[in-house]
C-alpha cells in the first residue's frame, strides 16, 4: 500500500516536472540566448557568493593572514618585496582583491534579496487589502504609496538609513548597518509592490471563483491569501526580479556614498568607494574588478527581469 | 476645473503637512535634542529651563505647529555638526545644486531630444541602432559609476577637465555662480553629464517612440501625399506633436535631477545641497536632513503641481 501510494506520488512528481519543462515559460527560457546566458551568470555569482569562504584563497578579513608588503600588487604579478601573486592583484592593506570581491558579493546580494522579500511582503499584503477590502482602507493605504512615489526610492532609502542610524546607539551603529539599509531599501520599494497586487486582485475579487468561495463561507482572510495570491503571482514575480536588480544597485549606490555597509563589512559598492581613493594614483584594479561584478550581476539580473516580463506577457510581443 | 485645481492644491498642502511633520518628528524623537545641546556637566534644572525655552513641554501638536510656522519663516534649526543656522547653510549651498540641476536638465533635452529625431527618421541606420544599444547600457550603469568613469578617462587619464568641485565662482548678490568664470564652465561638464545622461536616454526614448506613433498618422501621410519636403514634415509637422508628452515628462523629471544630485555631488565633492545631506546622514546631523527633506518635497510637490496645472491648460479634453 505505501509502496503504492510512493509510486503514485513519484509518478505526479514526474509529470509536475515534466509539465514545468512542457510549460510556455520554460520553452521560450531553453530558446532565448539572453535568458541562458544572463541566468548563468547569476547563477555563478550567486554561488560563488555562498561558497566564498571555500573558493576565495586569502580571507581578507583576518589580519593575521595579511602582509602589508603585499599592498598594491598589480593583478597577475609577483609583488616585488614578497614574491606572491594574485589574480586581480591587492588593495592598499595588501587584501586580495578576488577575494573581497567574493566576500563583497555576499554582502550585496545579501542586502538585495533581503531587501525584496521585504518589500515583496509588505506590498503584496497591502497590496492585496487595498485591492481585496477597499474602502477607506484602500485609499489611505494608496494614497501612503503614491506620496512615497512622489520621491525616488534612493532618496528614501538615504532618509529611512539616516533616520534609522539616528535612532541606534552609536556603539552598535556599523554592527546594525546592513540590517538598517535593508529596511531602508525594502521601505523604499514596496510601492510598486502594492499597485500591481492591488490592480490585478480587483480584477480576480469579481471572478466567479472568488464568488464561490465566498458563498461556502471562506473568510476574507482564506480567500486572498489561497484563492486570489496564487492568481496574482506571475506580475509579482516580474516586479521582484527588476526589484533585486534595482535593489542591488540602490545597495552599491548608497554603500559607495558612505551611508551603507560599513569597511569592516564591504560590500560591492563599499570597495568601488575605496577603489576611487586609488584611481588617481593609477591602482585602477582595486576599482576596477567590484565595478565589473557588480556591472555583471546587475545587468543579468535586469536581463532577466525583462525576459520574464515578456515571457509571462505573451501579449506585449 | 476650478474645484480639480483647489483639489489638486489641497492634496499638495496635505503632503508637504505630512513631510513636515515626518521633518518634525525626527527633529523630536531622533536623538534627544536638549541631550546634545547641553553639555556633560548638566543639572535637572538646566534641563527644565532648556526644555522650557525650547517649548518641549508643551502638547505635540502645539509643537508641530510651531515648527512649521518657524520652518515657513525661514528657521529651520542649528545644525548640530557645524552650530550655524541651517537656512544660512543651505542658501549658501543651493546656487551650486540649481546650476547643476539646470546645466543637466538642458543637456538631458538638447540631446535627448535630436538624438530622438535622429534614432526615429533613420531608424534602422547603422548610427540609429548604435545609439540604441548605447542607450541601453547607459541606463544599466549606476550613476555613481558613470561618474567615476568620467573622471578617469577625462581627469585621470588625458587630464582635459578637472575632477572634483566647482572651478572659480564669482558671487553676484547672495548667488555664487560658476557660469561666470571659465574654469567654473569647465568644472560643470562632467557633473552636468553624469547627472543628465539617465534622463537624456529617457527623453531620447520617449521622442523617440512618439515620432514614430506620430509618423504613421493619417495628417503625416496627407502631408506626404501632398509633396512636401522630409525635413518640413518632420519638424514643422511631426515634431510639433511629440513635444507635449516629452514637456510634462522633462517637468517631472526635474525634481529628480535634484535628488540624483546627491550622487553626482558626492562623486564630484560638488559644494551642493546634495553633498551636504549626505554628509548630514554620515554624520546624523538631524536639522539639516529635516531641513533637506522639506526643501526637497517643496520642489517636488510644486513641479508635480505645475506640471499636473500645465497638462490641464494645453489638454482640452481635461477641462469638464
Amino acid at each position: 500500500m505505501t509502496d503504492n501510494s510512493n509510486t503514485v506520488q513519484a509518478e505526479r512528481a514526474r509529470s509536475r516536472i515534466a509539465m514545468a519543462w512542457d510549460s510556455d515559460v520554460a520553452h521560450s527560457f531553453r530558446r532565448s540566448p539572453v535568458a541562458l546566458l544572463s541566468s548563468t551568470v547569476v547563477l555563478l555569482l550567486v554561488l560563488s557568493a555562498i561558497f566564498a569562504p571555500l573558493i576565495a584563497p586569502h580571507d581578507p578579513f583576518n589580519p593575521a593572514t595579511l602582509n602589508l608588503m603585499n599592498g598594491f600588487t598589480p593583478p597577475g604579478e609577483a609583488n616585488m618585496f614578497t614574491g606572491d601573486s594574485f589574480l586581480l592583484g591587492t588593495d592598499d592593506q595588501g587584501r586580495d582583491v578576488f577575494s573581497t570581491i567574493l566576500y563583497g558579493l555576499r554582502i550585496s546580494l545579501f542586502v538585495g534579496f533581503a531587501a525584496v522579500a521585504l518589500a515583496l511582503v509588505i506590498g503584496v499584503t497591502l497590496g492585496l487589502i487595498a485591492g481585496y477590502v477597499g474602502g477607506l482602507t484602500e485609499t489611505i493605504i494608496m494614497r501612503v504609496a503614491d506620496v512615497q512615489l512622489t520621491f525616488p526610492a534612493i532618496l528614501v532609502a538615504m532618509l529611512i538609513f539616516g533616520i534609522a542610524k539616528g535612532i541606534t546607539p552609536p556603539e552598535y551603529r556599523d554592527q546594525m548597518a546592513i540590517w538598517v539599509l535593508i529596511l531602508a531599501i525594502g521601505l523604499s520599494d514596496w510601492v510598486q509592490f502594492a499597485r500591481v497586487v492591488r490592480g490585478a486582485t480587483l480584477v480576480e475579487r469579481s471572478k466567479e471563483y472568488v464568488q464561490a468561495a465566498r458563498l461556502i463561507g471562506r473568510s476574507s482572510f482564506a480567500i486572498m491569501l489561497r484563492h486570489i495570491l496564487p492568481n496574482v503571482l506571475s506580475p509579482v514575480l516580474v516586479i521582484a526580479t527588476i526589484s533585486l536588480a534595482l535593489a542591488i544597485i540602490a545597495e552599491a549606490t548608497l554603500s559607495f556614498l558612505g551611508v551603507g555597509a560599513p569597511p569592516t563589512e564591504p560590500s560591492l559598492g563599499t570597495l568601488i568607494r575605496i577603489g576611487q581613493g586609488f584611481l588617481f594614483s593609477g591602482e585602477w584594479w582595486i576599482l576596477f574588478f567590484p565595478a565589473l561584478t557588480l556591472l555583471a550581476l546587475a545587468l543579468s539580473v535586469n536581463l532577466l527581469g525583462d525576459w520574464l516580463r515578456d515571457a509571462l506577457n505573451p501579449r506585449l510581443r | 476645473m476650478v474645484s480639480y485645481i483647489l483639489k489638486r492644491i489641497l492634496q499638495s498642502v496635505l503632503v508637504l503637512l505630512i513631510v513636515g511633520l515626518v521633518a518634525f518628528a525626527m527633529f523630536r524623537f531622533v536623538g534627544d535634542p536638549v541631550d546634545t545641546m547641553l553639555g556633560q556637566e548638566r543639572t535637572m534644572q538646566d534641563i527644565e529651563r532648556l526644555r522650557e525655552s525650547l517649548g518641549l513641554n508643551k502638547p505635540f501638536f502645539v509643537q508641530y505647529w510651531d515648527f512649521l510656522v518657524r520652518a515657513v519663516q525661514g528657521d529651520l534649526g542649528i545644525s548640530y555638526r557645524q552650530g550655524r543656522p541651517v537656512a544660512e547653510i543651505i542658501a549658501e549651498r543651493l546656487p551650486a545644486t540649481l546650476e547643476l540641476a539646470a546645466v543637466s536638465g538642458l543637456f538631458a533635452m538638447v540631446f535627448g531630444i535630436v538624438f530622438g529625431i535622429f534614432t526615429a527618421i533613420r531608424r534602422d541606420g547603422f548610427a540609429a541602432n548604435a545609439i540604441m544599444t548605447l542607450s541601453l547600457i547607459g541606463v544599466s550603469l549606476p550613476t555613481f559609476l558613470i561618474g567615476v568613469l568620467l573622471i578617469y578617462v577625462f581627469a585621470v587619464e588625458l587630464s582635459w577637465l578637472p575632477s572634483f568641485g566647482r572651478g572659480d565662482v564669482v558671487q553676484v548678490g547672495g548667488w555664487s555662480t560658476g557660469f561666470l568664470t571659465q574654469s567654473g564652465l569647465v568644472a560643470l561638464i562632467l557633473p552636468s553629464i553624469t547627472l543628465g545622461l539617465y534622463q537624456m536616454t529617457l527623453i531620447m526614448r520617449l521622442v523617440r517612440s512618439e515620432m514614430l506613433e506620430v509618423m504613421r498618422a493619417d495628417y503625416i501621410r496627407f502631408a506626404r501625399a501632398r509633396g512636401l519636403k522630409n525635413r518640413t514634415i518632420h519638424f514643422r509637422h511631426a515634431l510639433k506633436n511629440t513635444l507635449v508628452p516629452v514637456i510634462t515628462v522633462t517637468g517631472l523629471q526635474l525634481g529628480s535631477i535634484i535628488a540624483f544630485a546627491i550622487i553626482t555631488e558626492t562623486v564630484f565633492q560638488w559644494p551642493g545641497v546634495g553633498l551636504l545631506f549626505i554628509n548630514a546622514i554620515q554624520f546624523v546631523d538631524i536639522p539639516v536632513m529635516a531641513a533637506y527633506l522639506m526643501l526637497i518635497s517643496v520642489m517636488f510637490v510644486g513641479i508635480n503641481l505645475i506640471v499636473d496645472l500645465l497638462y490641464v491648460a494645453i489638454d482640452p479634453r481635461l477641462r469638464t
